[in-house]
């Protein structure tokens, strides 16, 4: 369970990057964050995990307070929270299963970690993740020779090898072709049924929203605009909403992503 | 000249001419200030004479049964030039990290660092070694010293250089799995750089290699050594076969080096 | 409509996890373990050879930040005392640096494939380069000091082999990688080899040579700085000495000026490139 707290953030150039946001995202939940660039979907995600801070308010995650978290602890409450990047974030020269080990290195001593010493349930939670998302084969093979859709895969089940209850996507399938667009979201999909992970994507995209979450939430100018089921998202509803399509404006973004 | 000849331009003629009074002044001025009297009379025989040294050289001291010979001389070299690299591959690593823009909040920060590297960079091997004759008596020792300071300026300067062009996302990604720094630093960036610092430091090698030859001539150990004697005591043949001896490791080291880096990166 | 049009887009998005099988061996790393395990035994039998032992290393830090703190302040005094050694070097400088290029010229003509065309003068050409550039601008002082004897010429004639070797290789590389369009157009109105030369290939290089020249000469500073330690001539002289007396704040105003000197010099070849690219 994620809740935010009468959340702000003021940037220090005076920008709104969030308004007073007050939502409690449920465990198993697929939350799918829409809105028109700059309205603040990124800062929302990133303040989850404290990759962004937030000025004002609290945010709670599980019950524990990751705003005030430090050091340790906020490594730990950072170690039960996937991330998925729009470009990858992968080590491209590394192997994947690297990669993907790289999401265990919160749960060991750092020596260990440096050495590269991980347990053998370790390796075998990452060959699992893998096999998850259909890419075991590719296991010793360097991130650089995948495609972007094989790399975002890995990138999935580096979130799952971490074991993490809550999984947050920026972007997920901005850099992504219509076909690997689908594999990425129906996998993102599978586990958030089959593992009851929480999902919180960030999407440009309105048709993929409506399509895969179960709720959807609208940001403007770093408010919270709308929030309720997919079924209460209509295209009329957004459309008076932003004062004009949503779904020309994901046409831009698209654009300018690829 | 490229002067169109409809439009004459004649400040473009003046400036030429004042370049050219400009280029034959300075030349004018650095012929006086070398002295060209104290030429010996016998530069030539003495060329001749190395040259022939170099033609019929001094095989026998190739190997020598009680030592001080070419073949200890030159793997003392190499030896002194790979540690050298070795010490200043680690050194030079916080310097690198220091100076690169990327890796600080600061930007006087990383200005301060690079400021640092190029100083270091201005202190010759040589002269550094003179330093560390004093510091720690004569002998190769004192060559290695020189040589892993002296390189911690050009490989933390291309080291931070290549840090400057990571992709932040790995570490980004690193983070927000609970890393903590030095796990963000190991799995997150060296990854990243390693390829980079790892050719860098086997050009630095080859540098290192041709420096080491010549730091005996001043007592910090090596092939310089014997080779100042043989030259101060006229032994031409002796001279010839220290210096195809020199030519021959570093033209190999070089071969050797040029391969692994291009299968590197 | 074509029946092709309709079969899906090529794609390499495998769904299928079974193609790849080989590739979920682990590989090994015997190649890795046994290179890293070869630098080691080079790297401790090197220590062995010239008694470097760890110990040794980490005494010697110390050493090394004394001596770098003894050299502040910088003896400013001695400034008077250094400035015309110092302009003798720039003037070996300049010498050894013009004359070295001027014999590069021809030399990396002959080593480049595209003017030269003949193995049999190309492979010679690059060969007496390339060993030229093995041996280090103070080995040529040392022996340049054994023919005539103490002074700047010596180091005049070591920087003229030095700089020879420097922008022969730097230019031919360059003249390798021209445009070989106004070559054929050369060929084309019947042009003499020279001709060829002078119309076709040295428009393309000249800035690139000219750049090479005013790189040389600042490296040729820096390195002319230290070819007194070995009776060639300039400033090294000086700093031989202060060095023997002990007086690191000298050698570290030595050392000032030079960095200066260097400055001064990146800044001009930096305005003249800009003008003349």
């Amino acid at each position: 369970m994620i809740e935010f707290r009468r959340v702000s953030k003021l940037y220090s150039n005076g920008t709104v990057g969030l308004q007073e946001v007050d939502v409690t995202i449920h465990s198993g939940e697929f939350v799918v964050i829409v809105g028109l660039s700059g309205a603040g979907k990124s800062t929302l995600l990133r303040s989850i995990n404290r990759l962004h801070e937030i000025t004002a308010g609290d945010i709670v995650v599980d019950g524990k307070s990751i705003t005030h978290a430090r050091g340790e602890e906020l490594r730990h409450m950072r170690r039960g929270i996937g991330m998925i990047f729009q470009s990858f974030n992968l080590v491209k020269r590394s192997s994947v299963i690297r990669n993907v080990l790289s999401g265990r290195v919160g749960y060991h001593s750092t020596i260990r970690t440096l050495l590269g010493l991980f347990p053998k349930e370790d390796v075998q939670l990452a060959l699992n993740a893998l096999a998850r998302v259909n890419i075991q084969e590719k296991a010793y093979i360097r991130a650089d020779q995948l495609s972007g859709g094989q790399q975002q895969r890995v990138s999935i089940a580096r979130a799952l090898a971490q074991e993490a209850k809550i999984i947050l996507a920026d972007e997920p399938v901005a850099s992504l072709d219509p076909l690997t667009t689908r594999q990425v979201m129906d996998d993102l999909r599978r586990i958030n049924q089959e593992l009851g992970i929480t999902m919180v994507v960030n999407l440009h995209d309105i048709d993929l929203a409506r399509q895969y979450a179960t709720r959807i939430i609208g940001l403007r100018a770093g408010e919270i605009v709308f929030d309720g089921p997919v079924g209460e998202a209509t295209e009329e509803r957004f459309t008076h909403i932003y004062g004009r399509s949503l779904r020309e404006e994901a046409a831009s973004i698209g654009g300018e992503a690829l | 000249m490229k002067n169109n000849p409809l439009i004459r331009r004649p400040w473009l003629h003046i400036r030429w001419w004042l370049v050219a009074v400009v280029i034959v002044s300075l030349y004018v001025w650095s012929f006086t200030g070398i002295e060209f009297s104290g030429i010996r009379e016998n530069a030539g025989t003495v060329t001749v004479a190395i040259l022939q040294g170099m033609i019929s050289p001094d095989w026998d001291y190739v190997y020598l049964a009680e030592g001080e010979d070419l073949l200890r001389g030159m793997i003392d070299t190499l030896a002194i030039a790979l540690l050298g690299t070795f010490i200043s591959a680690f050194l030079c690593i916080p310097f690198a990290f220091w100076a690169s823009t990327n890796m600080n909040r600061w930007k006087w920060s990383s200005g301060v660092g690079k400021f640092i590297l190029s100083f270091i960079r201005t202190f010759p091997e040589i002269v550094m070694a003179i330093m560390f004759i004093k510091a720690v008596g004569p002998g190769a020792y004192a060559g290695i010293l020189a040589l892993g300071l002296h390189s911690i300026g050009m490989l933390g300067k291309l080291y931070a250089e290549a840090i400057e062009k990571i992709d932040r996302g790995p570490a980004e990604a690193l983070l927000a799995c609970g890393a903590n720094r030095l796990q963000v630093l190991w799995y997150g960036v060296i990854p990243q750089v390693l390829p980079e610092f790892m050719s860098y430091t086997l050009y630095r090698f080859e540098i290192n290699v041709r420096s080491a030859t010549i730091l005996g001539i001043i007592g910090a150990g090596g092939i310089g050594t014997p080779l100042i004697f043989a030259l101060d005591s006229r032994n031409w043949s002796r001279v010839g076969i220290i210096l195809l001896g020199i030519i021959i490791t570093v033209s190999v080291v070089d071969i050797i080096s040029n391969y692994v880096r291009r299968k590197i990166v | 409509m074509s029946p092709i049009s309709v079969t899906p887009p090529p794609t390499n998005e495998g769904r299928s996890g079974d193609e790849g099988a080989p590739s979920m061996a682990k590989p090994s790393h015997t190649k890795s373990i046994m290179t890293a395990a070869f630098i080691i035994v080079l790297l401790w039998l090197s220590a062995e050879r010239t008694d470097a032992t760890l110990t040794q290393l980490v005494t010697g830090a110390p050493e090394m930040g004394k001596l770098l703190v003894e050299m502040f302040p910088p003896d400013w005094s001695y400034l008077t005392t250094i400035w015309a050694p110092m302009m003798e070097t720039v003037q070996m400088a300049v010498l050894g640096t013009s004359i070295g290029a001027l014999l590069a010229i021809p030399i990396a003509l002959l080593a480049s494939g595209n003017v030269t065309r003949s193995k049999w003068l190309y492979i010679p050409a690059r060969l007496l380069l390339n060993l030229v550039r093995t041996v280090p601008d103070l080995l040529f002082a040392a022996i340049f000091v054994a023919i005539f004897g103490l002074g700047a010429v010596a180091g005049v004639a070591a920087l003229i082999l030095f700089s020879f070797g420097l922008i022969s290789k730097l230019l031919y590389e360059s003249i390798e990688a021209i445009d070989p369009g106004p070559l054929e157009a050369m060929t084309a109105v019947g042009a003499n080899k020279l001709q060829w030369i002078r119309f076709g290939v040295i428009p393309q290089v000249t800035a690139q040579f000219i750049s090479y020249l005013l790189y040389t000469f600042e490296v040729n500073v820096r390195a002319a700085g230290v070819l007194g330690l070995v009776g060639a001539g300039g400033i090294g002289l000086l700093l031989t000495r202060v060095l023997d007396q002990l007086r690191y704040d000298r050698a570290c105003m030595i050392i000032l000026l030079t960095l200066v000197i260097v400055l001064v010099i990146d800044y001009i070849s930096y305005r003249v490139q800009e003008k003349l690219l």
